[in-house]
């Protein structure tokens, strides 16, 4: 195998736009999934059915769907009767919502963690259900799960090259893009290869130091 | 009054064969069925009425918990419930601190339905509103602890009192080192409740229910998931607050010495309900029934 540096340096401008999508891709996504994850969890456990029903349906739908069709949704479809945005813009949404349903899995893992006791606790002291969901538990079901959480952002990352698919070239898009004018595979792609790894360990880090962050007791 | 006319469950029923003057909020009437269960003197049974169950009956499935159960409980008196396992003790406490709610009959705290209130004349299912003022006067502390394990023991002390009565910081702090003092924890307050012992937690769940100034304290077998070691430092407190608070005090333990030492009335239960209640000296000393004899028997 013959490995030539020029070609590196010449795909290298390419490369950092790349790095920099994939950056912002996950960024983005895993401030939706976090978010909008805790949201479905919530409302899966309304007192009120027409909250809960919909957000059940809604949720299941989606996790039980390709990622790569809701992206087409999302920048083909949506646009017809809605809003259009960026590709990187769409592939951030597009992402966030479709892990936010399983970090949504997440946190009703983590909530129903929660031993009775607490909202019995509670109860006791009259704390408002607001109170309580605030001060009690939601604390202690997201420490619970921010291992499973960290995990989703490793998981994200892998299938951010699909946004590619509607224009936001990340790492591998560009690769790929540079490969078909130049037929020189080996070195962008080992490159992005490579760049994975540098982007998800310091991603798995981050999420150890929030761990031992929130593990005070 | 009026009978709430639709909803047979879970509403303040009045059979009227079964309480043949039932005035509400009669004291002297109200007495009794813890006098008419009562046994020798029922000098427990004086002065403002605070808690009276009415036919309260509590079913889980087919089961039946609490039986038509009547019994009242006077302010600053303190009444411990004793009886085998599974005889509805614990039932009685969650029914109060609304943990669960009754299938039939009525609670009333200080003449307040718990689960209920008037509108229009009507009884009706009360509102949270209702439900949450009510509530305040009762405080509960668990044979779990169930302190908050993310929270200080400060904080633990001080959160429901600033959310929920809305004290200051300053004064909720100050009055949960009062507290802390009281309880012998006072280096503890930075701490976190896995950072204790079983006995400093539960000292800390009694400071932080007590916290809350509620009129009736409810204690559910506060010691039985203590190491034999920590369990008389836990009753000490307990002793203490019932000799020098004016606070109500419905508890229920296995011991029986302790249950001696601060009881005005303990009612021995059996299967959902009041076997007998007499003075701690009478029903220790000289039971009624055999049923009550053979338990004790066995407890002691
Ligand atoms: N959530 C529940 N579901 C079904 N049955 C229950 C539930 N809670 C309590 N019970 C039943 O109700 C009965 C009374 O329970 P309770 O906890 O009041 O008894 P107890 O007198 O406190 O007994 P112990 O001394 O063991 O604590 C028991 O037979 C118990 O199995
Ligand atoms: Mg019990």
């Amino acid at each position: 195998m013959n490995w030539d540096w020029e070609v590196v340096e010449e795909f290298l401008p390419r490369f950092w736009d790349g790095v920099l999508v994939t950056c912002q891709a996950l960024l983005g996504g895993t401030l939706i999934a976090f978010t909008l994850g805790l949201v479905w969890a919530l409302a899966q456990r309304s007192n009120l059915v027409w909250v809960r029903w919909p957000v059940n349906a809604v949720t299941e739908f989606i996790r039980n769907t390709p990622l790569l069709v809701q992206l087409f949704f999302l920048f083909y479809v949506v646009p017809e009767w809605g809003p259009s945005m960026s590709p990187l813009a769409t592939g951030v949404i597009g992402l966030g919502i479709h892990y936010s349903t399983y970090t949504a899995e997440v946190y009703r893992a983590g909530i129903d963690g929660v031993p009775r006791g607490q909202w019995e606790a509670a109860t006791a002291l009259n704390l408002s259900t607001a109170v309580t969901w605030r001060s009690v538990i939601l604390p202690q079901a997201i420490r619970r799960v921010v291992p499973a959480l960290g995990n989703y952002v490793v998981a994200m990352l892998k299938d951010s090259p699909m946004i590619a698919i509607i224009g936001a070239l990340d790492m591998l898009g560009e690769a790929r893009f540079f490969s078909a004018e130049t037929f020189q595979y080996v070195e962008p792609i080992t490159l992005v290869g490579i760049a994975f790894i540098v982007i998800a360990y310091p991603a798995s880090l981050l999420i150890r130091a929030l761990e031992r962050r929130l593990a005070t007791y | 009054m009026s009978t709430p006319d639709n909803n047979p469950a879970d509403t303040p029923s009045k059979t009227p064969s079964k309480t043949p003057s039932n005035t509400p909020g009669n004291a002297p009437d109200a007495a009794r069925t813890a006098v008419g269960t009562a046994t020798g003197d029922t000098p427990w049974a004086t002065g403002e009425e605070i808690i009276r169950f009415q036919d309260v009956t509590k079913r889980y499935g087919r089961q039946v918990v609490l039986d038509d159960l009547c019994f009242s409980v006077y302010a600053g008196k303190h009444v411990t419930l004793i009886g085998p396992s599974g005889s509805g003790k614990t039932t009685i406490l969650r029914l109060l601190m609304t943990l669960i709610k009754a299938d039939e009959g009525s609670i009333r705290v200080e003449g307040d339905y718990l689960t209920h209130e008037e509108r229009n004349g009507k009884l009706v299912p009360a509102g949270e509103r209702h439900i949450r003022e009510v509530r305040k006067k009762i405080g509960m502390v668990f044979q779990q602890f169930n302190l908050f394990p993310n929270m200080t023991v400060m904080r633990n002390l001080t959160e429901a009192p600033v959310r929920v009565l809305g004290l200051s910081r300053d004064e909720a702090e100050q009055r949960a080192r009062e507290l802390l003092e009281m309880v012998d924890l006072t280096e503890m307050s930075a701490k976190y409740p896995s950072q204790l012992s079983g006995g400093q937690q539960q000292r800390v769940a009694i400071a932080r229910a007590l916290a809350m100034r509620p009129r009736i304290l409810l204690l559910d077998e506060v010691t039985s998931a203590l190491d034999p070691e920590l369990v008389a430092g836990v009753l000490d407190l307990l002793r203490d607050i019932a000799h020098h608070t004016d606070i109500t005090m419905l508890t229920v333990t296995h011991e029986m010495n302790f249950a001696r030492d601060i009881s005005d009335c303990v009612m021995m239960f059996d299967h959902g309900k009041i076997l007998e209640a007499a003075t701690p000296e009478k029903l220790f000393n000289d039971p009624e029934h055999t049923r009550t004899r053979e338990f004790l028997n066995a407890v002691l």
